[in-house]
């Protein structure tokens, strides 16, 4: 991996911590590289004819390569992706197939969807979630633990759409307390019409949860088994102290990755359940782009979350280095 | 006389809704004095020290009894109270500071916690840094601000005592505190607790499997066998006439750089807690039990004033006998089997190659046995590892009778791979989970003699004859081994091959000091019948002085002194030697002054 | 047999012996044809239409006997081919502990930059809804996190004494990795490959009701969900039924897998359930 980084390593930086997120982002910048080739090869390379996928059977052979000069896609593919990477460093991701306008508005237009819907998410579910699987992982093997953990184990099985599915004709259809889909148009922000955000957030909710109760639970009960656990107690150290400044203080750096991984599985999430409720987001827009074989939509939309998902591993990696004093102090 | 400060009586300690664990410990402390509570592992010599303060292990519980601190009864009392009560009237040394210490506090946070504990809110610097330097650790704000990770192992045990000592309570608790540190720096901090103890007159209870270290800083002892007390005395008496078998067959098993002798060691297993029989639970380990022994439980019997035995017999336990170790005699060999020469080894890390060992140079003979000793880090293991192609060595040579060995296992002869046999320190993982000690016996004839299966399964049994072990254990998987017998297994496994020299690596040191003397008398017996050459790689000088004929002590990577044991032990050269030969533990109280180089015969 | 001790377990062994019933006899069973216009789309329940008609007025009872069929054998094709693959390479990675383990290790984590819904998606873009293409993704998305767990796994085992005893002899490396390691890191694998089944039939699943797996008139539970959701509420049945037929499947999977990784002494890797 690495000229770029070992350049970067090399370079004395006075501040190792600066160093440090040097080396992190340039791994990341060649991360998103390599996945840039990777979403290429599968959208354009692998064998499945673009071009009669869109015109469909009836179009003549004539008529498809027209198509298919227009695309590119009779160049060779080194050249095809050179001028589309070229394109997506300068914030051009080329324009739609299906609508003939620029990616860059088709996800301008929705990314904003997409961010409150997983900004309520978060805001709802990390706060309820951890504090569950810290309360199971405290009251271990207690009847409110085996309540908590035997949910969650039934909850992380249950796809998004099936969760999604369940809440619509139980609360929607046979209650009729909320809506059953969530329209919005365009330019409409989704917080002035609350209700419709309440069951795909809740179906969020219901899935991540499990996953942040059952990984916060493990690490509380192993930080409850160390030592300096042990040894807390016997010095003497009040109870809410042993908790707090022992068990919770050091789950801090496991919580991190944690709630990264939860916001990258959002980022998967997101698509089925804005699929599920009809809401007009970036996961919602890219199933219908990929429907339509919209590859160049589909190309922008796939780098661009690839990027966020790896941004959200540099940060998280951070954090932990910055909350745990052994790796902080070896840098 | 003063009042004892801490009396314990009838305490019993048991897993909830299950098998006891402690049974009757009762003993008392006097201010000033120092407890040794010595017992091998499974004896519930912690779960006696935890208990102290009222604390068992989760899944545990204290049954009943009492322990009183200094007037206040600590079993009985409610979370709160005690909560109060430990780390002003008792605290705990742990035995691993390493993980006993929080990694996300700061130095003198650690000290402040436990004064905040306990209601001394006004901790300034100053007060946390005379704490510290009480132990002999800068105090200063800047050590202050570090974290446990960034102290040596020696200097994380201080900070733990430090913590215990901090709101100066009359008792404290030490549980194995030195196990896991070098015999040099264990010898500073046991002075350093020696000292305290002198300064501040505090009850010292000190837990450890280790009776040399024991015999050297308590007053009194108290021996536990399967979760009881067996004995219990001034430490004097108990070490040169222990009343109780157990005792005897301990003392007996204790490795000596000072006396060398014959280890002895006690046959069979200690019982698990579930399966303790209904009489005395040493019987059927012990030499002198008759059918009274078996019926029930003998009480704890005064003998003399302050020495109390569990025995029924205690009258006819023998005196110590100091055997002398027995000298294998054979022909003085022409050539040497093996022969490493200028031998360099480095490990690749992230930041480059650090060296291991540098121009190391030995030689074994035939049927000679030649010991490794260093501290860890000293690059002893190393060594073993390149001379069996676990660890290619950056330059030197290797033979064996003078040919030379190649550095990877595949372009060895298999005459060559048969004739170098390794043992390994963790009985635990010595041996393969999935495969029956016959299969794990008999693979290597098949492999390394060209034995066909029914060849070498009818070699078995004479194999674990050999190292003592009954045939019907062929038919066992390691998991139902105890951690002894998996260690013969693993030497009947290495002894398959028919091999010239064995290399041991710290093969002993995962035992009991029990087993570890049968062990060493099995090599010692082995080395006699089948002409074996031995490369035995401790870190203890007891050992050494119990089975080699010739030691090489290492130093970081070097060589730093050569010579026979007896040379080694009784005149070191170098400091690093004299410092660890002075460092070392040793149960003869009045080992000092020159010792005589005859004990430890004659190697040429 | 420990696992199959607890109640709940009993529970789920059941309502896994039913669905699989009902995906794999189910077919035999079903009254009308699956592709048959037998009624008026969306009716509900009927002596003749037990669950009703769905969109287009096919028998619903009849889709549901045969849509589980390849939800399960996709997902277990996918499971399998990712445990050759990602088994063989974290083998090697972890036993060879050398240049060639840091390499593989870059390589899967380059892999597990990506959400796995994700490629998915692109897969479909390029290859189309073509389960064959779908079933190697999905195998690729789990062969990054199977190759660390069995890397893992062999790399504490050879460290063990049988395995550098069995070097020193000089065994062959076949030799070592059948007698020493593979039977040594069964475990980890059993603790896994029970949630990874679960996610390997939610993603098919997925596929199918984003529209890009199975197409209609196939009958498949998931394509059903999304077919029938805009008559949820002229017949419910139609999507419900369904959408529990999954529920049943993936939660009994995942607490029979759970009580298997508890009586090896290991809780469930909830990492292998990330999606």
């Amino acid at each position: 991996m690495s000229a770029l980084t070992t350049a970067v390593s090399r370079q004395r930086y006075s501040h190792p911590l600066m160093a440090f997120v040097l080396r992190r982002l340039a791994i990341g910048v060649l991360l998103v590289f390599l996945v840039s080739i990777l979403v290429f090869g599968a959208t354009q390379v692998l064998p499945g004819d673009a071009a009669s996928a869109i015109l469909g059977r009836s179009a003549t052979e004539a008529q498809k390569e027209i198509y298919r000069q227009e695309l590119g896609l009779d160049r060779s593919i080194p050249s095809q992706y050179w001028s589309w990477i070229s394109g997506v460093v300068q914030g051009d991701l080329g324009k739609s197939l299906a609508s003939g306008e620029p990616v860059t508005s088709f996800i301008s237009q929705r990314i904003g969807n997409s961010l409150i819907l997983a900004l309520v998410t978060m805001i709802v579910l990390v706060p309820i979630s951890l504090a569950l699987g810290v309360w199971a992982g405290i009251r271990r093997d207690r009847t409110a633990d085996h309540l908590i953990s035997s949910l969650s184990l039934g909850l992380i099985a249950l796809p998004e759409f099936v969760i999604g599915t369940l809440l619509i004709a139980s609360l929607a259809v046979s209650l009729g307390l909320l809506p059953p889909t969530s329209i919005i148009e365009f330019g409409q922000s989704p917080l002035t019409s609350p209700s419709l955000l309440v069951l795909p957030v809740l179906t969020l909710c219901l899935t991540a949860a499990a996953y942040i109760i059952r990984m916060m639970r493990a690490g509380v009960v192993e930080t409850l088994n160390a030592d300096y656990v042990h040894m807390a107690r016997m010095n003497g150290v009040r109870e809410r102290r042993v908790i707090w400044n022992h068990a919770l203080r050091n789950s801090l750096a496991p919580t991190v990755q944690v709630l990264a991984l939860t916001m990258q599985y959002l980022i998967g999430g997101l698509v089925i359940v804005e699929t599920v409720f009809a809401y007009p987001g970036l996961g919602q827009g890219l199933v219908q782009a990929v429907t339509a074989r919209d590859i160049p939509t589909v190309q922008g939309v796939a780098i661009l979350l690839a990027a966020i998902y790896i941004f959200i591993n540099i940060i998280a990696d951070l954090l932990v280095v910055l909350l745990v004093p052994k790796l902080r102090t070896s840098l | 006389m003063t009042e004892p400060v801490l009396r314990v009586d009838g305490l019993r300690v048991g897993v909830e809704h299950g098998p006891v664990i402690v049974e009757e410990a009762a003993f008392t402390v006097r201010p000033g004095e120092v407890l040794g509570l010595v017992g091998e592992s499974g004896s519930g010599k912690t779960t006696v020290a935890q208990a102290l303060l009222g604390y068992t292990k989760p899944g545990l519980a204290i049954v009943s009894g009492s322990v009183n601190v200094a007037g206040q009864d600590i079993v009985g009392t409610d979370e709160k109270r005690l909560r109060g009560m430990r780390g002003r009237l008792i605290s705990y040394v742990p035995q691993d500071p390493a993980t006993s210490l929080n990694p996300s506090l700061r130095i003198g946070d650690q000290v402040r916690e436990m004064l905040k504990a306990h209601d001394q809110d006004a901790c300034p610097d100053e007060r946390v840094q005379e704490i510290l330097e009480r132990v002999q650790l800068p105090g200063d704000s800047s050590f202050q601000r570090r974290f446990p990770h960034q102290l040596s192992g020696g200097q994380q045990q201080r900070l733990a005592i430090a913590v215990a000592v901090a709101c100066e309570p009359p008792v404290i608790v030490l549980d194995e505190p030195t196990t896991g540190l070098d015999v040099v720096t264990q010898a500073r901090i046991l002075e350093e607790i020696a000292r305290l103890q002198r300064e501040i007159s505090i009850a010292l209870v000190y837990v450890s499997h280790d009776l040399a270290v024991v015999a050297s800083i308590a007053s009194r002892i108290a021996v536990m066998y399967a979760g009881r007390i067996v004995e219990d005395g001034p430490c004097e008496p108990v070490v040169t006439g222990p009343r109780h078998p157990y005792t005897l067959g301990l003392i007996s098993s204790v490795p000596d750089h000072v006396v060398p002798r014959r280890l002895v060691g006690i046959p069979g297993v200690a019982v698990g807690v579930g399966n303790r029989p209904r009489g005395c639970a040493f019987a059927p380990r012990c030499s002198q039990a008759v059918p009274a022994c078996e019926e029930s439980i003998p009480d704890l019997v005064r003998i003399e004033e302050g020495h109390l035995v569990r025995c029924i017999r205690w009258q006819r336990t023998p005196v110590p006998q100091v055997d002398p170790r027995q000298e294998i005699t054979r022909q003085l060999a022409a050539a040497p089997l093996l022969t490493v020469s200028e031998l360099r080894a480095e490990y690749r890390t992230r930041s480059g190659p650090v060296v291991a060992a540098e121009g190391v140079s030995l030689t074994v003979a035939p049927g000679e046995c030649v010991a490794l000793v260093g501290e860890s880090g000293s690059g002893k293991t190393t060594i073993a590892r390149c001379i069996v192609c676990l660890h290619q060595p950056t330059a030197g040579q290797i033979t064996l009778e003078g040919k030379d060995l190649p550095g990877l296992a595949r372009r060895r002869s298999q005459d060559e791979r048969r004739s170098i046999q390794i043992v390994f320190q963790n009985p635990y993982d010595s041996l393969n989970p999935r495969r029956s000690v016959e299969d794990a016996v008999s693979w290597p004839a098949r492999s390394l003699r060209g034995l066909s299966e029914r060849e070498a399964n009818a070699e078995v049994a004479a194999l674990l004859e050999r190292v003592r072990l009954p045939e019907r254990m062929a038919r066992r998987f390691p998991g139902e081994l105890s951690g002894g017998e998996r260690q013969r297994v693993a030497i009947a496994r290495a002894l398959a091959a028919g091999p010239s020299l064995l290399v041991c690596d710290e093969v002993t040191s995962a035992l009991d000091v029990s087993v570890q003397a049968a062990v060493l008398d099995l090599l010692a017996d082995l080395r006699r019948k089948l002409d074996l050459a031995v490369l035995f790689i401790t870190h203890d000088l007891g050992v050494v002085a119990s089975i080699a004929d010739r030691v090489l002590v290492l130093e970081k990577g070097l060589v730093c002194e050569q010579g026979t044991v007896g040379a080694i032990l009784t005149a070191p050269q170098s400091d690093y030697t004299k410092r660890l030969v002075a460092a070392a533990p040793s149960l003869s109280i009045d080992g000092d002054g020159p010792r005589p180089v005859e004990a430890f015969g004659d190697p040429r | 047999m420990r696992w199959v001790r607890p109640w709940s377990t009993r529970i789920a062994l059941g309502v896994l012996l039913f669905v699989l019933g009902i995906a794999f006899i189910g077919p035999y069973f079903a009254p009308y044809s699956t592709s048959a216009l037998a009624g008026i789309p969306y009716s509900t329940p009927s002596g003749t239409f037990l669950l009703g008609n769905d969109y287009l007025g096919e028998d619903v009872l009849s889709r549901v006997l045969s849509g589980g069929r390849s939800v399960i054998l996709f997902g277990a094709l996918a499971t399998v081919l990712a445990y050759l693959v990602g088994g063989a390479v974290g083998l090697v990675a972890g036993y060879s502990r050398t240049r060639l383990d840091s390499g593989l290790m870059r390589g899967m984590d380059i892999l597990l930059a990506f959400p796995p819904i994700l490629f998915l998606l692109l897969v479909a873009t390029g290859a189309g809804a073509n389960l064959v293409a779908l079933v190697i993704a999905i195998a690729i998305i789990h062969v990054p996190s199977i190759a660390r767990i069995v890397r893992t796994a062999a790399a504490e085992t050879s460290v063990r004494g049988y395995v550098e005893a069995a070097v020193a002899r000089g065994d062959r490396t076949r030799m070592i990795l059948r007698r020493e390691i593979l039977p040594n890191i069964w475990g980890p694998i059993m603790a896994d490959a029970g949630p990874r089944f679960t996610v390997s039939i939610l993603l098919v699943a997925a596929v199918s009701f984003l529209g890009l797996g199975k197409a209609p008139p196939a009958a498949d539970w998931a394509l059903m969900i999304s077919e029938n959701r805009s008559g949820i509420t002229i017949n419910a049945w139609a999507v419900v039924v369904p959408a529990l037929m999954i529920a049943a499947l993936t939660v009994s999977i995942n607490v029979i897998a759970d009580s298997i990784a508890h009586s090896l002494g290991k809780s469930v890797d909830t990492e292998a359930l990330r999606r």
